[in-house]
Formats: structure tokens, C-alpha cells, sequence
């Protein structure tokens, strides 16, 4: 019973519905597991061992009512952006270390009512910029597949605690790759639903035309299992899709004889490692065994500018996002300085991180008079070219398949200090971003010892397509819910 | 060098900020009726502008600002959005306001105005929707003399609408007609209180001073910090010859904002033009752009009522003065109260309208004055107050004794009839009861007897008031001069 982390919420599920322990139990083990890596890992910003006790009577109660869901007692990891209604949520961010909100967001009201347990807040890059955490206020997390690397961003604490067993499923935020590439670097599986699937209300906002909440995994099954929970229409988000959504869980262990993938030779570009490459090709291969139509000639020439694009919209509305962090409301607050406006300054200056900052004035600069026209409005409108380029290539295939990141897991301050590098990791992730397209990473082996992953896109609201490949790769691949040892 | 005056002509344009009333704020489900209220009891954490909380669009705000821009004569687009209006401020929740750029919800619109009975048509710009910010207090405390300032939140997020008039105005009375009949027009269609004083209606001007003749623009100097429309007045009235005399002394007028001091009677420097805000607006990310359909343009005109100057014609025709139809026009609730007494009386069309106007202007507006109360207030229906006319009218009271009867109906809600039965107010035409009466009076005034068997006409009018005063109005006056006629033939 004392390794009950290890299972998946699917395989928890089935124990806990034929009692072969309880939800606390399940709990505790999670919660010993906690304190046994937390040390090492350092997943979390926030634990909640008492909340998430209480969550787990309240779930046995519920099976034994018989009004328990999947996700019933599944300990869950909630990344530190998604606000919690009397849970400190501060967003990675020294500006909101102390911002316990009176609310709840969308996602976690979902999380409620299906009855999860909250073992803790993930780490994250500050306000979710970064790909590494290391851009947390609160020090970086550690990846669990070596303690010396990075787990990816930012939402590297999710995907930490995932693959350490740390929670069995959790929630990350992906903006412009935040839930894949860390999903990748730690050898499980994360989805980044279609812009709208999600709600955002209540999502600590980082580029709101892109922001969007999504599950990371062991496997592709809990992570549909979450993404069935937390999607659909919320009146509360203008953005939020208003027409009814399948559950995806209908799409899992699909044939996928005769699907159509295309395979976009813009990702396959120097500073890929190789052993990256090796593990998309076997993967091609994979497909081609399922009896896929695996054609590698497609181009998305506009690839590349995904980055300009989005280094461009997202700073921009990052830029009026963080505008309410003053000091005068809540969170962190520097009145030592005299005037208001001094105290507001300086809350800023020492409230945000040196990435954050340099977000801020990106943005900035990208929205000021005489460059609005340069800058934000070309970059909309190249927004519009990566769209329709997507949208092509929709008309002559079901997915596009991808790797999630050019590299393996880096050590922990080998990109910190050079920004571009950084935002270099994402290239793969951010085209999907940029148009707002559903996608999922899945791992697809190893490379050096460290986990690779495979990136799967979709169109607009065609979860059910990328959730067929993935599952059925990762079948084909029997690579699901492995985990390092730690 | 000796300076010469120069004949100028003045150039003025108005933005009006002006809050509706719809139930809930713009952008969340806050009551957007806070007056009264306590600080910060009308908030959420929408328009308290927390972490991670989204606006939701108030469809009542949208319909109401359409109804606006077609009362205004304005073209509704067919396509507009919001915009993020980035300025760091306290009051400001967000650190950006949701307001309209480049889109606006109506554009190109005109509204009439009359002054020195010309009438003259000043362009609207545009009518956008955005969002009120919270309000500041600023305090001095009494024990350290330190200034510091408190937040009060509840009008955060209440919905506002902006409108923005060419520069077509010449003369500050014409800019306080300007807000005269568009305050009038925006309450005659229910979207807002439209009161300065209360601050849901608000105004910034901006004035310039060209020589006559010149076509281009002088360097503009916006007002603000007006309080009514008197204030209006003055400041554009001190701006005038402020920027005259600088002119007339070869100066030159430094774009500038400027603060009126009602106090004072003067405006000051407040900021230059030179550090203004860069506002780096982009389109609002959380909302979905509007579309309108021709068909809900539709709906919405189809909504409005008949707005006071087709309204003020309509009554002219029916044989009232323009003065009367210009004051019975006034207010909707005014006009209103006109037509049901009117439509109560059921005459001859002119003839209602004539006796209407006369009791609603004089009785009704009399009672207004006096209590100082809104028409909302008074408490005597159209079809109560058209009983008591009618009674005057075929003669069952006098007139005299009809107000009485008003200030009755008023004091006691009753009906006209009722009063008049009970309290023996009806009119006394029986020769013998009031032959007393005649006695009386002849006995009580030689003077105006002797002048009336002198041959002077005038004397029967005087006595037979005298009788009157003696009934407290209530004698028939023909049958008191035949009466008269009688004893003293
Ligand atoms: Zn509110």
C-alpha cells in the first residue's frame, strides 16, 4: 500500500471504487512522497496537506454515497497561477507572496466538484515567463529524471511533481509551450487545449489571446480524464467556447489505421540534438506501423516567425496584465519610499524578477506610439499567415506530428543568463500558441538518459483526433507512467 | 508697440462622460446603483481588477448606447471592439481602463441646438462605451496634518459612455446649450440620470481662439474640473478673454490642460500637453468585438420614444405657444403628465391641449417650484387633475375655486368630485342665497356704489369681486351682477 503514488488516477480510480484503499490512504502516501523528494524536487510553492486531507474524507465519502467521478480522491498538483479561494497563490511571483484570494478560478471550482484532493501549488516561472523555472521567485524546481537539470517552464513544478510522484495528475498553463515542453523534459504527458476550451477565469494572466489551462499526466488517459473535467463553456470567460464539447475519453484506444500525418520540415532545423531527432524519426516509423500516412512534404514556411510573433503579443498584453500589481491593493507592497507614486515604483522594482521586467518593457515598447504599427499590428497579422498556413495544412491532414522541444533537459543555469537561448526552446510550441491550436506531447523515449517528446497538433477543437494518435502511439510505444527513480 | 484687439472667434468642442443606468456595472454583476452606499460595498473581485479575473460585456450598456448614438443621429457601426487604455493610476483597478479607440460604437452623429432663436447644428464626433474608475478621497489628518487618501471602489467598473462633439460651438452660451439638450436627450430616452452635480455627467472642454476669417485652429487648451453647467459657462467665458488677452499682448496659447477653481472663477495650469500620457491602446483580449445587424439597429430605434424637439413641434401645432411647448418639452416626465391630461379631457384636440398646458404649467408648475419636487413626485394622476379642468370648465366651480380644489387634491390624493361635494366647494347660482350676500357688499362699500349710479362700469366688476370674495369664490359671478343690477337698479 506505501506506493500507492505510483499508480495513475485511472489506475487509483479503479482501486478506490473496488476499496482497495481509501482516498486518505492514497493521500498519505502521495503526501509521504512529498516529504520524502520535496526536499530534492522542489515542485511546489505552496503544499496543502491539510486541505487535501479533508478533500479526501470528503471523497470517500463520495464513494461511498456512490457520487464519485474519475477524479474523484486523484491528488492533484495545481500550478501557482490558477487562483485558489483561501490558498496563497502568488504566481511564482515575490509581488503576490502573500495573495491568499477570496475566490476560485473556473478549473479548480471543476476540480472541486469532481471531488480531486489539492496536495499543493506548483512552481512556476513568474507570471508562467519562462521555460525552466528557474525565473521563479521562489527558487527553481529540479528535474526528477536528474536533480542537476531543469524541469522545463513554466510549468516545470507540474510536470516535476508528476514524474516524482509527487501528485498523480496536475494542472499546468501553457502560453507559448508551458505545459508541453516541461511535459517533454520530464517524460510525461501534457495537453494544451484549443484557445477557449478551457476557461481562464481565474487564471493569473500572462498573454490573455493565448493563455490557457491544460493537464499534465503519466499518461495520455489521465490526461484526458482531467482535460474532460475542466473544459467547457464558462459565461464567467468571454473567450470560453460556447458550444457543447465531446468528452475525449470516447477517443481513447481508437484504431488510427489511415490517419493522415504531416510532417512539417521547418522543426526539423539545426540546433535540433540529435538524439532528438532519432527518437521523432523511430516515432514516424511507429506511426507508419499503425498504418498511418506519414508524409514528410509539408512546409509551414512561416514557422519561424512564430517566435517574433509571440515575443511580441504576449509581452504586449503581459504589459497590461501586470499593471495592477501596484502595492496598494494586495500582495507585496515597498511604502517606505514617501510618495505614492515612489511606493508604487519601488513595489515594482523589488516585486518583480529581472524576467518579468524585461517582459514588461518588451511589451512596452511594442505598444508605444510610433511602433504599435511595426510591431503589434504586424505581428497580428503574421499571426494570420501562421493560421492560415495551419489551416492548409488541415485540409490535406487529420495532425501535425512534431517534436515538442529541440533538446533534452538542460542543467539548471546553463540558459538563465542568455534570454534568446531561452526563448529558443520553444520554437516547436509556439506556432500551435501563436494560432491557438490544440496540442499534446507525448514521450517517445529517451535520449542520453533523458526523456524526449513528441508533439502531436490539431485543429481548432480536433482534440479527439491528437487524444487518437497519442493514445495509441503511446500503446504501440508501451512507455506510459514511467517513472525516475528518485 | 501698442496692442490692437483683434476680433476673435472662439472654437469650442465638448467631451461628455455620462454613467448609465443599468442595473449592473459594464464589465461585472456588481449593482451599478451605489449611491448612498457605503464604500466599497459594490464590488467583486472583477472591478476590484484582481489576479486572473476576466470582463464580461453588460448587454443593457450596449443597448442603451446604441439608443444614444440614433437619438444623436449618429452612425452605428457595423463592426466595433474595446481597447486597453494603459495609464498607471490609483483609481484605476487594473492599471488600464476597457474603453473604445479606434471603433467606436457610434460615429458622425449631429444634434440641434437654438440660441438667440437661431438654430445651430453641432456635430458629434463619437459616442464610445468604456468603464467609470473607482474614486479617491483625499483626507488631511487632523492630528499630523498629513494628507492621505482613501479608495472608494463602488464606482469602479460602472458602465460610461463618452461623447464627443466636433469643435462647432462658438460662444459658451452655446456650449451650455449644447449640454442642455443633450442632458435633455439622454434622459428623455432613459439611459442616464445625466446629472452634473451628482457627477453622472460630466464634461471637459476644449477652447481656442482663432482671428475672425482664419480657418485653421488655434492651439487648444481643454477644461476641467466643472462642476455644473454654470460652471461650464464661466470657465469657457474666462478662457475666452484669458487667451484674448495673451493674443492681443503677442503671446501665443500653450496646448495645456487647465482646472477650473469654481471659487476662484479662474482655471489653472494643471499638466502641458508635452508629458501626456502615451496611452499605447491595443484591442481587448478578453472580449469578443461587436457586431451590430441592421436588424438590431432596428430594434433599438424602434425603442426610442419621440425625442423633445419633433416632440416640441408636435405641441406647437396643436396651437400652443413655442414657449409653452418649449417648457411642456422640457422633460419627458413633463411632456408626459401634458398628453395624458390632455388625452384625459377628451375635447376638441386643441382645445385639451390649450387647457393642459395652462394647468400644467400653471398649477402643476407652481407646485413644483414651491416644493421643489420633480414632476415623478406629484401626487395627482392625468385622469384626476383632467376631472377637476372639466368640472371648471362646465362651470360646476369657478376657477378660483378650482385651484382650491388643486391644492385639496393635492393635500389629500382625493378626487376632484369628491372634494367638491363634501366640502360645499360647488358654485352658488340660487338668486336667493345670494341676495344676502349683494345686500351685503352694496351696504359696505358707498363709494363704489355711488360710482356705480354715477355711471361707471368699473364699479360692477369691483362689487361683483366683492361678492366673490365673500362666496370664497364659490357665486356664480353672472348671477351676482343681475343680482347687483337688481338692488341697485
Ligand atoms: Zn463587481
Amino acid at each position: 500500500m506505501s506506493d500507492l503514488w505510483r499508480l495513475t488516477a485511472h489506475e487509483a480510480h479503479e482501486g478506490l471504487r473496488s476499496k482497495q484503499f481509501t482516498a486518505v490512504e492514497l493521500t498519505e502516501s502521495v503526501l509521504a512522497r512529498m516529504e520524502a523528494v520535496e526536499p530534492r524536487v522542489h515542485a511546489y510553492i505552496t503544499t496543502t496537506a491539510e486541505v487535501a486531507l479533508e478533500q479526501a474524507h470528503q471523497a470517500d465519502a463520495r464513494f461511498a454515497a456512490g457520487t464519485a467521478t474519475p477524479l474523484t480522491g486523484v491528488p492533484v498538483a495545481v500550478k501557482d497561477l490558477i487562483v485558489t479561494a483561501g490558498v496563497r497563490t502568488t504566481a511564482g511571483s515575490r509581488i503576490l507572496e502573500n495573495f491568499i484570494p477570496p475566490y476560485d478560478s473556473h478549473v479548480y471550482e471543476q476540480l472541486l466538484r469532481a471531488g480531486a484532493v489539492m496536495v499543493g501549488k506548483a512552481n512556476m516561472d513568474e507570471f508562467a515567463m519562462g521555460s525552466s523555472t528557474e525565473h521563479s521567485a521562489f527558487g527553481p524546481s529540479h528535474n526528477p529524471w536528474n536533480l542537476s537539470l531543469v524541469p522545463g517552464g513554466s510549468s516545470g513544478g507540474s510536470a516535476a511533481a508528476v514524474a516524482a510522484g509527487e501528485c498523480l495528475v496536475a494542472l499546468g498553463s501553457d502560453t507559448g509551450g508551458s505545459i508541453r515542453q516541461p511535459a517533454a523534459l520530464c517524460g510525461v504527458v501534457g495537453m494544451d487545449p484549443t484557445y477557449g476550451r478551457v476557461s481562464r477565469f481565474g487564471i493569473i494572466a500572462f498573454g490573455s489571446s493565448l493563455d490557457q489551462v491544460g493537464p499534465i499526466g503519466r499518461d495520455v488517459e489521465d490526461v484526458v480524464t482531467m482535460a474532460d473535467c475542466i473544459s467547457g463553456h464558462d459565461p464567467r470567460d468571454s473567450t470560453s467556447n460556447p458550444e457543447p464539447l465531446p468528452d475525449l475519453r470516447h477517443y481513447l484506444g481508437r484504431d488510427i489505421k489511415g490517419l493522415r500525418i504531416g510532417v512539417p520540415k521547418e522543426y526539423f532545423i539545426a540546433g535540433m540534438e540529435e538524439g532528438v531527432k532519432a527518437r521523432i524519426e523511430e516515432a514516424l516509423a511507429v506511426f507508419e506501423g499503425l498504418g498511418c500516412i506519414v508524409d514528410r512534404d509539408l512546409s509551414l514556411p512561416s514557422t519561424e516567425h512564430a517566435l517574433a510573433v509571440y515575443y511580441l503579443i504576449a509581452p504586449s498584453e503581459a504589459s497590461a496584465n501586470l499593471a495592477r500589481y501596484d502595492g496598494v491593493k494586495y500582495g507585496y507592497s515597498d511604502r517606505s519610499h514617501g510618495t505614492m507614486w515612489e511606493n508604487m515604483e519601488h513595489t515594482r522594482a523589488g516585486g518583480f524578477g529581472a524576467e518579468v521586467k524585461r517582459r514588461i518593457m518588451l511589451g512596452t515598447y511594442a505598444l508605444s506610439a510610433g511602433y504599435y504599427d511595426a510591431y503589434y499590428l504586424k505581428a497580428q497579422k503574421v499571426r494570420t499567415v501562421i493560421n492560415q498556413e495551419f489551416q492548409e495544412a488541415f485540409g490535406r491532414y487529420d495532425v501535425l506530428v512534431t517534436p515538442t522541444s529541440p533538446t533534452v533537459a538542460f542543467p539548471i543555469g546553463a540558459k538563465v543568463d542568455d534570454p534568446y537561448a531561452m526563448y529558443l526552446n520553444d520554437i516547436y510550441t509556439l506556432p500551435a500558441s501563436v494560432a491557438g491550436l490544440p496540442s499534446i506531447s507525448v514521450p517517445c523515449g529517451l535520449s542520453e538518459g533523458l526523456p524526449v517528446g513528441l508533439q502531436i497538433i490539431g485543429n481548432f477543437f480536433d482534440e479527439p483526433r491528437i487524444v487518437m494518435a497519442a493514445h495509441a502511439f503511446e500503446r504501440a510505444l508501451g512507455w506510459a507512467n514511467r517513472l525516475p527513480e528518485l | 508697440m501698442v496692442a490692437v484687439a483683434t476680433d476673435f472667434e472662439t472654437v469650442i468642442g465638448l467631451e461628455v462622460h455620462c454613467q448609465l443606468v443599468t442595473k449592473s456595472k459594464m464589465f461585472c454583476g456588481c449593482s451599478a446603483d451605489y449611491s448612498g452606499a457605503e464604500p466599497n460595498t459594490h464590488v467583486c473581485p472583477v472591478c476590484l481588477g484582481m489576479p486572473g479575473v476576466l470582463p464580461v460585456i453588460n448587454e443593457q450598456a450596449i443597448a442603451f448606447i446604441v439608443k444614444t448614438g440614433l437619438a444623436l443621429n449618429c452612425e452605428i457601426s457595423p463592426f466595433s471592439k474595446f481597447d486597453r487604455k494603459n495609464y498607471p493610476y490609483p483609481d484605476l483597478m487594473k492599471g488600464y481602463q476597457i474603453s473604445q479607440y479606434d471603433l467606436p460604437v457610434c460615429h458622425d452623429g449631429w444634434l440641434d441646438i437654438e440660441v438667440d432663436g437661431a438654430t445651430r447644428r453641432i456635430g458629434i464626433t463619437r459616442v464610445h462605451m468604456e468603464e467609470d474608475t473607482a474614486r479617491l478621497l483625499h483626507r488631511t489628518d487632523p492630528v499630523t496634518g498629513e494628507g492621505y487618501s482613501l479608495l472608494d471602489v463602488n464606482r469602479s467598473g460602472t458602465p460610461l459612455m463618452e461623447i464627443v462633439s466636433e469643435p462647432d460651438m462658438r460662444t459658451p452660451a452655446e456650449a451650455r446649450e449644447y449640454l442642455v439638450r443633450l442632458r435633455q436627450i439622454l434622459r428623455y430616452i432613459g439611459v442616464s440620470e445625466a446629472n452634473m452635480e451628482d457627477g453622472n455627467f460630466r464634461c471637459d472642454a476644449n477652447i481656442s481662439l482663432r482671428p475672425r476669417g482664419i480657418t485653421a485652429f488655434g492651439s487648444k487648451v481643454e477644461v476641467k474640473n466643472m462642476n455644473s453647467f454654470r460652471a461650464v459657462h464661466d470657465a469657457l467665458v474666462f478662457e475666452q478673454k484669458r487667451q484674448a488677452a495673451i493674443l492681443d499682448a503677442g503671446g501665443s496659447i500653450p496646448q495645456q490642460t487647465r482646472g477650473w477653481v469654481d471659487e476662484r472663477g479662474e482655471t489653472v495650469s494643471q499638466r502641458s500637453k508635452e508629458s501626456a500620457h502615451d496611452y499605447r491602446y491595443f484591442p481587448e483580449p478578453d472580449l469578443p468585438s461587436l457586431r451590430f445587424a441592421p436588424e438590431y439597429v432596428a430594434e433599438q430605434r424602434a425603442l426610442l420614444p419621440e425625442l423633445p424637439d419633433a416632440r416640441r413641434r408636435r405641441f406647437a401645432s396643436l396651437g400652443l405657444s413655442e414657449a409653452e411647448a418649449a417648457t411642456l418639452t422640457e422633460s419627458r416626465d413633463r411632456a408626459d403628465y401634458f398628453e395624458d391630461v390632455s388625452r384625459a379631457l377628451a375635447l376638441d384636440p386643441q382645445r385639451s391641449a390649450k387647457l393642459a398646458a395652462n394647468w400644467v404649467l400653471g398649477e402643476v408648475g407652481r407646485w413644483s417650484n414651491t416644493t421643489g419636487k420633480e414632476l415623478a413626485a406629484f401626487p395627482v394622476t392625468a385622469e384626476a387633475l383632467a376631472g377637476l379642468i372639466r368640472m371648471v370648465e362646465d362651470g360646476k366651480v369657478t376657477s378660483a375655486v378650482g385651484k382650491e380644489v388643486f391644492e385639496e387634491m393635492v393635500a389629500s390624493g382625493r378626487a376632484a368630485q369628491e372634494i367638491v361635494e363634501s366640502g360645499g366647494m360647488g358654485q352658488i347660482s340660487g338668486s336667493d342665497e345670494l341676495r344676502d350676500v349683494v345686500r351685503k357688499v352694496i351696504a359696505a362699500n358707498d363709494k363704489a356704489v355711488d360710482d356705480y349710479r354715477a355711471g361707471k362700469e368699473a364699479a360692477v366688476k369691483f362689487l361683483t369681486g366683492q361678492a366673490m370674495r365673500e362666496t370664497r369664490g364659490r357665486a356664480n359671478p353672472q348671477v351676482i351682477q343681475d343680482l347687483l343690477k337688481q338692488e341697485l337698479g
